[in-house]
């Protein structure tokens, strides 16, 4: 509500003074929240940056409601922010809606690429490649031959997810067990690190000594009990090896803070239209820094790498679950 | 499934009834005395993220848990205030505190740590390290026994048996002692008490204020216990299960702790199978989720029983002139 309040008075603010002053961009945060560690704390991190470095300011919003994403991006296009960039795939039908009635307002939409509108920069992420590559690692640092993969919200791009995550584990260990549960089917499935635990608990009792988590803030407690419980996870998104050194095995990359200060810092001329990020453009990869030094070995590193330019070379394919809505190497 | 799998599952219902029986008790309370509180999730909320913040800061996880409870004791005091002083409407009241909880944990939150509405990760003495019963390793390996005892009896936070404890003191306040039948009465006829020259309001504010203790104990538990810290919104509903297991319930201390255990065994059944298959016909795990509320609705419907409230529920006391 006082969210609101001020949402409504800096729109009204702006209006005084709108016409002279230079756009700013503005970001669009998904219910997630700014500082969910992850897909949209990356985000925050790439408009920082380019705050930081240009001196530039932006306007942002974190959204708390799904009636809330067509009004915000309304109002930001109003108040003449340009480039209106937005995260999440939830934002693609109010934006399809809202896009047209700007046309001199270009719109930055993360993790949309199915729109049909002129003004829209729609970049999309291979995360089945790089879910792939820590699929791999999973397979090989597991030693009871059981990985496991915990998805926040039950929707098409998570198990695109688990899909890649399922691909590589297989490609390294034929006969390995994946054990997969989504949290919830509604948006605060990004949010329950106590149902996280759980589903940690039982993938443990079920063999699981890897476990990846493709799912916002339920996450931090699948990571906590990973970590409590003595056995290995993947991050998402950030950098989350951090966040319990020596027991977080890698993290899967999604470079958003690259999209985001990238549309940021090209402002007003942002190019428009459809860009997939993949290994090759590096929106996606691994994370390997001190705290996971010990953790992944040279072997380990040797088979990603070689993985990894494979499939930018094209020779290896990871299949996308979108294809045809389903997994070769999952059921779900 | 097998033996191990079955006490693996009752293991999680253990943990995750938890937190739904400390809050349905506390709402029994409340209710009994004839205040409706739908700011249970609200208090648990507001729990938790004090007792992180203060187990965060202090490394005591013994003082987070009081200020847990004191937080959780201030909103339900501003509900006893609302509702029973001021005499205003006890739902608009509970709708209040958990919007208040709701924005007010997280703005604190972000004021104090700078992580985002979170509190630093909890370690060591700032979190409920899990009990060991005694013996609990001596007799593991004595079959059927030995994993009941050492799996799903031992091994729990000491709030966990705290919260069981408290399902027959609940039981012995309420029926056995005075305060608990005049605490009874209060909530059914409060005309009648007041005539017995008992005080209404400070009944009220009694049961209001035991309420606030028990939602304070589950708040802390998720955020201290099961999670090592607070994240936004991390009560998920819980409280408004607890209140439907308070319903399926009947307002009866025990019947609370088997509508809990039962809502908490669902829950853990579809954390462990996402989609259960039962001779051709496949369960999906959503359906598995929305059965306490359907079972609540069902009950409410009166198939199964009726579920009669505290008469004087949900109306302020106003004593004739």
């Amino acid at each position: 509500m006082t969210l609101m309040t001020k949402l409504l008075g800096a729109a009204a603010g702006l209006a005084l003074s709108a016409g002279a002053a230079l756009a700013e961009p503005a970001l669009i945060f998904d219910l997630g929240g700014k500082f969910d560690k992850s897909f949209n704390e990356a985000a925050h991190n790439g408009a920082q940056r380019w705050a930081d470095e240009t001196g530039g300011t932006y306007r942002e919003i974190e959204l708390q409601s799904e009636a809330q994403r067509e009004q915000a991006l309304r109002r930001f296009a109003e108040a003449g922010a340009n480039p209106v960039i937005t995260m999440g795939f939830a934002m693609a039908d109010p934006l399809s809606a809202v896009a047209p009635d700007y046309p001199d307002t270009k719109f930055v939409a993360i993790d949309v690429t199915w729109l049909d509108a002129p003004n829209i920069r729609q970049i999309g992420f291979a995360e089945h490649e790089g879910s792939y590559l820590v699929g791999m690692m999973a397979a090989m640092a597991s030693e009871s031959d059981t990985v496991g993969f915990i998805g926040g919200m039950d929707i098409p791009l998570i198990r695109h997810f688990g899909c890649g995550y399922a691909q590589g584990v297989k490609a390294v260990n034929p006969d390995a067990t994946i054990v997969a549960n989504m949290t919830g089917t509604t948006p605060s499935a990004w949010n329950d690190p106590v149902k996280g635990s759980e589903l940690t608990k039982s993938q443990i009792s079920q063999g699981a000594d890897v476990i990846y988590a493709a799912a916002g803030g339920t996450g931090v407690g699948v990571l906590q009990t990973a970590a409590d419980e003595g056995i290995l996870s993947i991050g998402v998104d950030s950098n989350q090896n951090h966040l319990h050194p020596g027991k977080v095995l890698t993290s899967m990359l999604k470079r958003v803070d690259v999209a985001v200060y990238d549309a940021m810092k090209a402002g007003e001329a942002v190019e428009t239209g459809v860009f997939v990020l993949g290994l090759a453009e590096e929106g996606v990869g691994y994370a390997l820094d001190e705290n996971n030094a010990s953790l992944v070995s040279a072997e380990m590193q040797a088979m990603v790498d070689e993985a990894r330019a494979k499939i930018i070379s094209g020779e290896l394919e990871v299949a996308a679950y979108y294809t045809n809505d389903s997994c070769p190497a999952l059921d779900f | 499934m097998d033996f191990l799998t079955v006490i693996q599952v009752l293991d999680s219902t253990v943990r995750l009834a938890t937190p739904l029986l400390l809050a349905c008790l506390a709402g029994l309370f409340s209710e009994r005395a004839g205040i409706f509180d739908i700011g249970l999730e609200g208090k648990m909320l507001a729990a938790a993220f004090f007792s992180a913040a203060v187990a965060a800061v202090s490394g005591s996880v013994w003082l987070g848990l009081l200020a847990g409870i004191a937080a959780s004791m201030v909103l339900s005091g501003l509900h006893g205030l609302a509702s029973i002083t001021f005499r205003g409407n006890q739902l608009i009241s509970g709708v209040a505190i958990n919007f208040l909880a709701a924005g007010l944990t997280v703005l604190i939150a972000q004021d104090w740590f700078s992580q985002g509405g979170r509190t630093p990760s909890l370690m060591g003495g700032a979190r409920f390290a899990p009990i060991t019963l005694p013996f609990a390793d001596a007799v593991a390996k004595v079959p059927v026994i030995g994993p009941i005892y050492s799996e799903l009896l031992s091994g729990h936070s000491v709030l966990v048996y705290i919260a069981f404890l408290a399902v027959p003191a609940t039981w012995w306040i309420l029926f056995r002692t005075r305060f608990g039948l005049r605490l009874r009465a209060v909530g059914e006829n409060p005309a009648a008490v007041d005539t017995a020259g008992v005080s209404v309001v400070g009944l009220r504010f009694a049961a209001v204020a035991i309420c606030g203790v028990l939602c304070g104990i589950a708040g802390a538990y998720l955020a201290t216990a099961l999670q090592a810290g607070f994240v936004k919104d991390m009560t998920a509903g819980r409280g408004f299960i607890a209140l439907a297991a308070l319903i399926f319930a009947k307002w009866r201390p025990w019947h609370a702790l088997y509508a809990c255990l039962l809502f908490g065994f669902l829950q853990a059944i579809a954390l462990r199978y996402q989609n259960i298959d039962l001779g051709g016909i496949v369960i999906p795990v959503q359906a598995m989720d929305a059965l306490p509320y359907i079972l609540t609705v069902v009950i409410l419907a009166g198939f199964v029983g009726k579920a009669i409230p505290p008469r004087a529920g949900g109306e302020p006391y106003v004593k004739e002139r």
